[in-house]
């Protein structure tokens, strides 16, 4: 298992990057995942970045489906917020393993 | 994970109207979306129920004829019972069902999936021509109606496939 250290904490990931425990998540870690990704967190990075934390501690599948359902944006708004793959990037920089749904 | 010649458009051609083909072609579509793959769906013949407002949730999966359906339990379902009044609405409502469960959206949300993602819906020209169609009759989300020559026109491009369903 690889290691990477962020804002000065060392957190276990795996190879893609992803986090294998989410309980060492905070939101500095969050913050500098981001940089990486090129992307400047918002209130509304962060409020959907809860609900896919949520979602994945309550043991549900994440899809993009999902996030139309979150009530927090829809899933337009979520791919202007995290560009290109955006829940790829989201799980990622929430510290939450990368989503295994097909949708 | 880089990769040498990495996919950066899709262009998938759905062509039958069967609930497994327009999903096949629409799960495709949604997953390369989802990748940040520029994306092109082009529907043509029997395919373009998924985009006629009125069919696009309503579609069916064939009953007769196809070998590969199964009963519950796993046995081969016999041709001669997919004649039975109702079978084939049957059927295609419990296979909606399971791909409900699996969260994949009615074929009106999921066109709205794709097209939110920046995903291209077009319609074949010959085959609107064919059906007697117009612009609309089709979903919001379809952006135009191409003829073959326009679509290889979008398909242009260094690291574009294209998929024919």
């Amino acid at each position: 298992m690889a290691q990477k250290t962020y804002a000065g904490v060392t957190v276990d990931v795996n190879e893609e990057g992803y986090f294998t425990d989410p309980s060492q998540w905070t939101i500095e870690i969050a913050v500098e995942i981001a940089k990486e990704e090129g992307i400047v967190l918002t209130d509304k990075h962060f409020a959907i970045m809860e609900f896919l934390r949520n979602r994945h501690n309550s043991g549900e599948a994440l899809s993009i489906r999902s996030i139309n359902h979150s009530g927090v944006i829809d899933v337009k708004t979520f791919y202007q917020l995290f560009p290109g793959a955006p829940l790829k990037k989201a799980t990622k920089i929430a510290g939450i393993p990368k989503p295994a749904s097909c949708v | 994970m880089e990769k040498l010649n990495p996919v950066k458009k899709v262009n998938i051609i759905c062509s039958k109207g069967a609930v497994e083909d327009v999903y096949a072609a629409l799960i495709m579509a949604n997953g390369a979306v989802m990748e940040g793959i520029e994306t092109n769906v082009f529907f043509t013949f029997f395919g373009l129920d998924a985009i006629v407002k009125n069919r696009m949730d309503k579609l069916h999966t064939a009953v007769v004829g196809n070998p590969a359906l199964r009963l519950p339990g796993g046995l081969r379902m016999p041709t001669l019972l997919g004649i039975i009044p109702g079978m084939e609405s049957f059927t295609s409502w419990m296979m909606k069902g399971q791909m409900e469960k699996l969260d994949v959206p009615p074929v009106s949300e999921f066109l709205d999936l794709i097209t939110a993602g920046g995903g291209k819906v077009y319609a074949c020209k010959m085959t609107v021509d064919m059906f007697k169609m117009t612009m609309e009759d089709f979903s919001e989300h379809v952006s135009g109606i191409l003829t073959v020559g326009e679509f290889y026109e979008h398909a242009a491009g260094e690291g574009s496939h294209i998929i024919f369903t």
